[in-house]
């Protein structure tokens, strides 16, 4: 491995952390506002409790989310110091107000976990939502960063000089908008499965079921509306993508030959060498709909592009395809749900919903990697795109493959405790809080 | 109205720099005294310090993200030339900032009482005095000219850049007083009168190591060529602020005996701030110094003067809500009643 690789190793493997710990950070607090909003409402425990549990999941994550995050801001330089050198003074916008909201998240934090019958109920209430808004608007504001990333705004590159900067207009590049709705609501589907198959395996254990039945029906509320609403943002995403990085969604959808009436391309394995997708299922012209809103327009194939400004095609179609099929299955289990609660069905009874529940649990988080791939494997070789190249920006130092080595065994270890961490406060439900059924 | 703008975002720059040594010092400091307890006392001297940091924790080390940023988005030649030669000794104290806290975190939300404590004290304790350790030797580095942009050698360009005596004493030192800051912040939350005189005495005890620490720095200094005698002394604001660092010390020492916690934190940070004014003074507005030329200066390292602008407005509107929030939390936290029933 060279030093090269080694440092898009580590920058991969610190974003594919950070990301999980902080999409759930940024999710639960809302949560546990609501438990507590029905607590203070209806005076049952039981939500109480569920509020208290979810607070220590809320402090775990923010913890971890913090740290991996000041790991983020260190590593933009320590990895990529030439990129920082140009681009820090251009798309700093969104980190310098990102830093206001989580020094806000921060304090409203420390209210929370230690201001329980301190304050005014709803004044501790109240710094409890302040956690989720600010949380959600430091993740609208760091992908609002990413997304300048893929669509260069606020300067002119002129002989190799960035010149009249503008950083306002960076941050509201073109793809800001399209990005963080699509996280946002990544963000908020992947918490809410995960969270509520938790609840659901419980249930199914029959463990504390009031308790994690109550749990349970937030959770997966929040779960389903995202699922739901995703295809919506996914779609004006391709729109996006297909608009300013003509080539990304080529990658993405495997499509090599420039062509009218593009066919949309199901699986298959992509074979770089000749341009060709094997053992793939086409559908004639639905690309040019999806990209364009059209069946006929034309859609620009990767065979417009030069191969060295290629992305890695296989990796893009592939992560592509993850993304988008495990949203269609979140999907479809969201439409089951809200089926079953608007006939009223006796959802509780019926064991294979809690159990595809439980099924659910890492596929929001495995679509938001492949997500995650898609955006930034789909964005080489480039950094800034069109601009700066990857490879141009790396470190000097040699030796980074230790560094990804060390980085490598810390995640690794913070994620298996984290696991048994969150096992433990599952576990112990019955014991810690004063639970009635 | 640009030149106003530069000088609102490096007065946020030492602001931030300064109340991360401060705030963030004493957060690494209950982790020192933790590390030097003994076995018996190490449960309670964990229990104050809970209560006396916890609701701050998160937002303390706060300080150390704006200053990276205001780092990287106004002057970024400086941050990347740090990132590349300072590489090692930031890595080791990230990893100690990971390590930390998490493990802080970790050992008060854990459901389950068990073994796991030990790693996670163990962590929390060992990462304490690292991270500062690491900090001071990045500070002392940064001023002592040793980075060197010119270097071919490995060693030379990525490891005698930071790995030097003064450098490792400055890390010392650092680790000290933050050792002594949070000394001087706990007595005033101990609710016992045995708690309050423990961590006098440690505040005494840290008082005296960091008082030797400094000795140390400036023997370092002499070793390796270091003006630092000169940056002390050379110039009359840093004169008068060392002499006052110095005279509050015996102002402090007769507020140990008093016991007067006010006062004692007052002075403790007026001591840490009249150093940091000190020395920044004779440095200004040089930032980092580099070896055989001139070093890295924020007036003309700086970014463009709508970045600069956007950025000062962006700090200004952040303080706003920012600032009353954090003194609203210290306060709330600060008084000594007891909670309210709902």
């Amino acid at each position: 491995m060279d030093d090269f690789i080694a440092a898009r190793s580590q920058m991969a493997l610190s974003l594919g952390f950070h990301i999980i710990f902080s999409c759930i950070g940024m999710i639960m607090p809302f949560f546990m506002a609501v438990a507590h909003y029905k607590w203070l409402k209806s005076g049952n425990i039981v939500y109480k409790n569920v509020t208290r549990a979810w607070s220590r999941g809320v402090a775990i994550f923010f913890a971890t989310g913090a740290v991996s995050g000041t790991v983020l801001s260190f590593e933009l330089g320590l990895l990529w110091p030439e990129f920082m050198k140009h681009a820090g003074p251009i798309f700093g916008m969104p980190f310098s107000l990102e830093g206001t909201a989580f020094f806000i998240e921060a304090i409203a934090l420390g209210f929370y976990l230690y201001g329980w019958d301190r304050f005014n109920k709803w004044f501790h209430w109240f710094t409890g939502v302040i956690v989720g808004v600010s949380g959600l608007a430091s993740g609208i504001l760091v992908v609002a960063a990413n997304a300048w990333m893929n669509s260069p705004a606020g300067f002119d590159y002129v002989n190799g000089q960035y010149l009249n900067i503008d950083p306002i207009a960076a941050m509201f590049n073109d793809a800001w908008f399209s990005q963080a709705l699509h996280m946002i609501l990544a963000a908020l589907t992947a918490t809410g499965f995960a969270v509520a198959g938790v609840h659901a395996l419980m249930i199914l254990k029959r463990k504390n079921v009031l308790f994690h039945t109550k749990a349970f029906r937030i959770a997966a509320v929040f779960a389903c509306a995202g699922a739901i609403l995703q295809p919506l943002s996914g779609d004006i995403s391709a729109k996006d993508v297909a608009k300013r990085q003509p080539v990304k969604l080529a990658a993405m959808e495997a499509h090599f030959k420039t062509e009218e009436k593009a066919a949309l391309i199901l699986g298959g394995i992509p074979d770089e060498q000749r341009d060709t997708v094997h053992y793939a299922l086409k559908i004639p012209g639905a690309l040019s709909f999806l990209a364009h809103g059209d069946f006929k327009t034309s859609v620009t194939g990767l065979d417009a592009f030069p191969r060295e400004v290629r992305p890695p095609v296989a990796i893009t179609h592939y992560a592509f395809q993850v993304m988008v099929g495990l949203g269609m299955i979140l999907l479809l289990i969201a439409i089951f749900y809200f089926f079953m609660l608007w006939r009223k069905r006796k959802w509780l009874e019926r064991r294979w919903l809690l159990k595809l529940f439980t099924a659910a649990i890492p596929l929001g988080f495995i679509a938001v990697e492949a997500g995650w791939t898609v955006t930034e494997v789909g964005r080489q070789p480039w950094i800034i795109y069109g601009i700066m190249r990857t490879r141009d920006a790396v470190t000097p130092m040699p030796g980074i493959v230790y560094s990804f080595y060390i980085f490598t065994a810390v995640y690794f270890s913070l994620s298996i405790i984290v696991i048994l961490l969150l096992y433990r406060q599952v576990k112990m439900v019955g014991k810690l809080y004063d639970v009635t059924g | 109205m640009n030149f106003v703008m530069l000088y609102v975002v490096m007065a946020y720059l030492w602001a931030s720099i300064l109340l991360y040594v401060l705030m963030g010092g004493a957060d690494f400091g209950a982790g020192i005294l933790e590390f030097l307890s003994t076995r018996k006392s190490k449960d309670q001297t964990r229990r104050v310090m809970y209560r006396a940091i916890g609701p701050i924790w998160e937002a303390n080390h706060m300080w150390l993200i704006i200053a990276i940023v205001i780092l990287f988005v106004g002057f970024p030649v400086i941050y990347a030339t740090v990132s590349v030669y300072l590489h090692i000794p930031l890595t080791i104290m990230l990893l100690g900032i990971v390590a930390r806290g998490t493990a802080f975190s970790f050992r008060n939300y854990d459901a389950v009482r068990d073994k796991m404590q030990t790693v996670y004290s163990k962590t929390f304790m060992y990462s304490s005095v690292i991270t500062p350790l690491f900090l001071g030797i990045i500070a002392g580095s940064a001023v002592s000219g040793k980075i060197d942009p010119q270097a071919t050698h490995f060693l030379d360009a990525y490891i005698f850049s930071w790995l030097g005596f003064f450098p490792v004493s400055v890390g010392i030192f650092t680790v000290t007083i933050c050792g002594f800051l949070a000394a001087i912040f706990i007595i005033g939350e101990t609710k016992t009168e045995a708690e309050r005189q423990r961590f006098i005495q440690k505040a005494k005890h840290m008082s005296l190591a960091a008082i030797a620490a400094a000795g140390l720095v400036l023997v370092a200094a002499h070793q390796d060529n270091i003006p630092l005698v000169h940056w002390l002394f050379g110039n009359p604001v840093s004169v008068i602020c060392v002499l006052l660092a110095a005279l509050s010390l015996i102002w402090m020492w007769i507020s140990l005996f008093r016991q007067s916690t006010q006062w004692l934190r007052i002075i403790a940070g007026a001591q840490i701030t009249l150093l940091l004014v000190a020395i920044t003074y004779e440095h200004y507005p040089v930032l980092i110094n580099l070896k055989d030329t001139e070093g890295l200066s924020l007036l003309t390292h700086k970014g463009s003067d709508k970045t600069i602008r956007s950025l000062a407005v962006a700090l200004l509107a952040g303080s706003v809500f920012i600032l009353p929030a954090l003194f609203y939390l210290l306060y709330s936290f600060n008084r000594q009643e007891e909670p309210v029933e709902h």
